[in-house]
């Protein structure tokens, strides 16, 4: 028996507050071919012998990136973590995925989330970060909600090259506060053009939105655009899905962003179907007070001892309700602790020289794949991840390198689905995990399939 | 003219057609020690009751509300640099921002001094 504790009255008199019929009415914006008709056809009952090998047959379907040639990206990198990490994050004094709510008490959590701020703003160059969002997407979308409370205009450019899911998540929420997104299209057969987003800055602009490496790989020079936005009293915000990037790259911090928002599953997080990840958020002091999320800050006690406290509660929404800065009042606990972990073991050289296999592996594998015939490589620049043209649509590509066991790379037209111009160009990601095999392998598959 | 008040504890003194607005000491004392305010720029618009600067104390953060429609001509920066001048001096040097109203008729429907130390009053 299920414990429902609300009576049909109480539910009457709550759906009346807020003005609708029935419970289904809540679900109107949700598309209906993406309800639920009928009940998932299951068997009534099963034993958990029969559950875990009919679960085992449907999981050996799986082509896992751990344990094939894997070219995958996207805004989702495999990386190698060292077992250290896995290790430490579940001791008993760190395994809580949850901000604590008497934080103070937790000297431990709180010090490793100030060491996870340090090493955020140092990698992006900016003077705060705070302890982390849920993803590269919410901390994108928050951005450009941080950037219209700042500036108190209603629009923001987003440029061509933003991952299209960080692009549906700030439109899910821009839609309910009544801000305008505009965005050119995205364009990966030519270099990227700063003149694409300067063009939409105008006086009503709050902010510009720039991927760098953009979805297409390329690597945006953000200064012509943060010179364009600031001129018109509008701020940057700079994205990248892949924070290893900033140990080859020029920080954006240092390239005029005022707030950085980034996807953090890189260091210490496994690829794990999507999620949960964790965002990076980082911006200047000026801008302090606008930041959603959780800070922690250095203090002494009583006694002049170092010590931490979360600090700048007084925006939150415990304490200030509706009157929050934003509605976010966690962070990604246990991502950020992995990310602290990964980091502090590479240290700022061991980032460094990561950044630097990782590209000059995407450097063997282009090279590589141009040589092949139908292959032709759009970028002019990339780090780790690059946009290739084939000769033929890229789905069917991927689907023929799948059956030889190679993962071969995303098909732009899984982000951009209805780009029928988009769909014989594929994503291809080469990281630290790609041996000069795998390379080998999906040269020589490509050849023969195109 | 003399100052008037607001339910929300801000007071406002006109001269000519701009006027002064600032914080009461009432509602300074239930902050505590400020940490941090925040002027509205000149040349903003705002309305009777809208949003027109935020006090931070180490308890809470608060809106201060525009007392009048018109238009900023000047923010504190004075109080913004120090926060500590407010609560040192809530109705000379802690003043917020300055106003030119757009409608002068707008000053009536607030409390003169009386009214504001009773309705103080009431509410302890």
């Amino acid at each position: 028996m299920r414990y429902l504790p609300h009576t049909e009255k109480d539910r009457k008199t709550m759906l009346k507050a807020i003005g609708a019929n029935a419970v289904e009415d809540m679900y109107c914006d949700v598309p209906a071919r993406a309800l639920l008709q009928n009940p998932v056809d299951l068997p009534g009952f099963a034993g958990e012998m029969e559950v875990e090998r009919t679960f085992a047959d449907f999981a050996a379907k799986n082509l896992s990136p751990a344990s094939a040639p894997s070219f995958l990206g996207a805004g989702a990198y495999r990386h190698h973590v060292p077992s250290s990490v896995d290790y430490l994050i579940q001791r008993g004094e760190f395994l809580t995925a949850y901000t604590p709510y008497q934080p103070e008490v937790s000297q431990g959590t709180l010090q490793y989330l100030y060491e996870f701020q340090t090493q955020v703003a140092m990698m992006t160059g900016m003077e705060v970060a705070n302890a982390s969002m849920y993803d590269g997407a919410t901390a994108t979308s928050e951005a450009v909600l941080m950037a219209v409370r700042a500036t108190r205009r209603n629009r923001a450019v987003l440029a061509g090259g933003l991952h299209p899911h960080y692009f549906d998540v700030t439109k899910t929420s821009a839609h309910s506060l009544n801000i305008e997104l505009v965005q050119p299209d995205s364009d990966p057969t030519s270099p990227a053009d700063p003149t694409s987003v300067i063009d939409l800055i105008d006086d009503k602009t709050s902010c510009v939105v720039v991927q760098s490496p953009d979805v297409f790989g390329r690597i945006i020079d953000l200064r012509p655009i943060a010179e364009a936005a600031h001129a018109k009293g509008a701020l940057v915000v700079a994205v990248t899905t892949e924070i290893v990037s900033l140990g080859l790259l020029e920080a954006p911090g240092n390239q005029g962003a005022d707030i950085v928002a980034a996807e953090g599953q890189s260091l210490g997080n496994a690829l794990s179907y999507g999620g949960p990840y964790v965002g990076l958020f980082a911006t200047t002091s000026k801008l302090v007070r606008q930041m959603p999320g959780r800070v922690t800050g250095e203090t002494q006690d009583v006694e002049g001892q170092r010590g931490w406290v979360l600090t700048l509660s007084t925006r939150e929404q415990h304490i200030r309700r509706e009157k929050a800065t934003s509605n976010i009042c966690t962070n990604a606990g246990l991502c950020a602790l992995a990310f602290t972990i990964h980091a502090s073991l590479l240290g700022e050289e061991g980032l460094s020289r990561l950044a630097r296999l990782n590209h000059a592996g995407a450097c063997k594998m282009a090279d590589k794949l141009a040589g092949i015939d139908g292959v032709e490589l759009m970028n002019e620049s990339f780090f780790n991840e690059f946009t290739v043209k084939l000769s033929k649509p890229a789905e069917e590509v991927v689907e023929a390198l799948a059956e030889r066991g190679i993962l071969g790379g995303v098909p732009l037209t899984r982000l951009l689905p209805e780009r029928d111009d988009l769909k014989n160009f594929l994503l291809v990601t080469v990281t630290e995990t790609n041996s000069d095999a795998d390379m080998d392998a999906l040269t020589q598959a490509l050849g023969e399939i195109l | 003219m003399s100052v008037k008040y607001t339910n929300d504890h801000e007071w406002i003194s006109l001269d000519g057609e701009i006027a002064t607005v600032g914080v009461t000491a009432y509602a300074l004392e239930q902050l505590g020690d400020l940490v941090f305010v925040e002027v509205p720029e000149a040349g903003r618009s705002v309305a009777k009751g809208d949003e027109a600067a935020v006090v931070e104390s180490v308890k809470a953060a608060s809106e201060v509300y525009a007392p009048v429609s018109g238009e900023v001509v000047e923010g504190n920066a004075a109080i913004a640099d120090d926060p500590a001048t407010v609560s040192g001096d809530p109705a000379g040097n802690g003043w917020f921002f300055k106003i030119k109203l757009s409608d002068m008729s707008e000053l009536d429907g607030l409390m003169d001094e009386t009214a504001y130390t009773a309705y103080v009053d009431s509410l302890d």
